[in-house]
């Protein structure tokens, strides 16, 4: 093969090279019922250090991606802190993802609405992204084995609650 | 004389102090331009979302502050990630952004150049375009008869 054979097929290569990239990062991502949760670790809101979800393997989570610029998520805050206090516990808890917010805002909103359950901080949107989030508020509930079992787009309320997602969690206080 | 002078200039230098300061104050106009507004994908200065607003608000606060430009922008970059950025900084991987399309026209330009060398000298190898061959006598002679039958 001629050498400008060779640069023709190395261009080639690279264009493909670079459709190939650009479609895998822009591509279909995100989690559906059924698939394993993204695991990737978060600094926490309030305190140092991270933490990721495979920390809460073994427990249920109930994952609530919100930020405090956003109105939905402020009218459902009581109801999640509510559903915490009744369910929470050694084999559930819900975890919040404020996303794409400022840390002060979020501690902010935190205080304001008492939540009592663990808070991650994912200010560049990048677990939203790993999860194929399309908003906020959204849910993702997700069973011991880390596999997502429920998906919540959109705000929820105490009755939603009780009736869609406590009927998954075993019996009884947890 | 002399305190006419030093008043003189005392004077001038406490009037151009507050423009100078202005001048190197950070401006939320300024920084709306160079910076997204993360949830809209948007330039900020074009963003009118709630999180839009509350950017505006934290890089308001920091301008009160007497924070520079460089110092906002870094404190965005810590809140919401390299994303923020209108233009990706001039370092590490980001570096390829304003590298590649710089090393892609060279390239580009070197090819063009070794093309149109090969193409001039290909064309000085074969000389000038060749002249159409003479017709032959007898081809000569059947012209003529021809151009006399038609009286041309």
């Amino acid at each position: 093969m001629s050498f400008r054979s060779v640069i023709a097929v190395l261009g080639v290569l690279a264009v493909v090279g670079l459709l190939v990239f650009g479609l895998a990062s822009k591509g279909a991502s995100g989690v559906e019922v059924g698939d394993p949760a993204p695991k990737a670790p978060l600094p926490r809101l309030e305190g140092e250090g991270t933490q990721s979800l495979a920390d809460y393997r073994g427990r249920w989570v109930l994952v609530n991606f919100w930020a405090s610029w956003c109105l939905p998520c402020r009218s459902e805050a009581p109801d999640l802190e509510r559903f915490q206090q009744e369910h929470g516990g050694a084999k559930f808890t819900v975890v919040g993802f404020d996303s794409r917010d400022l840390t002060e805002d979020g501690r902010a909103f935190v205080a304001k609405y008492g939540l009592s359950y663990p808070q991650l901080r994912d200010g560049n949107g990048d677990a939203a992204h790993d999860f194929g989030t399309t908003g906020v508020p959204e849910k993702y509930l997700i069973d011991p084995a880390g596999k997502v079992r429920l998906l919540v787009r959109g705000p929820v309320d105490e009755e939603y609650l009780e009736e869609q997602v406590a009927p998954l969690l075993p019996k009884g206080k947890q | 004389m002399i305190t006419r002078v030093l008043m003189t200039t005392a004077l001038a230098l406490a009037l151009l102090a507050p423009v100078a300061a202005a001048e190197g104050r950070a401006s939320l106009t300024e920084i709306e331009k160079q910076v997204m507004c993360p949830v809209c994908g948007t330039l900020l200065q074009l963003a009118e979302s709630p999180q839009a607003q509350r950017e505006r608000v934290f890089i308001d606060r920091l301008i009160a502050a007497g924070k520079s430009e460089a110092e906002i922008k870094d404190a965005l970059v810590a809140e919401y990630g390299d994303e923020v950025l209108a233009l990706p900084p001039d370092s590490g991987f980001s570096l390829s952004a304003y590298l590649v399309p710089i090393i892609a026209f060279l390239i580009a330009a070197v090819a063009l150049a070794i093309g149109v060398l090969r193409w001039r000298r290909a064309g000085g190898k074969d000389g000038p375009p060749p002249q159409a061959a003479s017709p032959s006598d007898e081809d000569a002679e059947r012209l003529d008869a021809d151009l006399a039958r038609y009286d041309l």
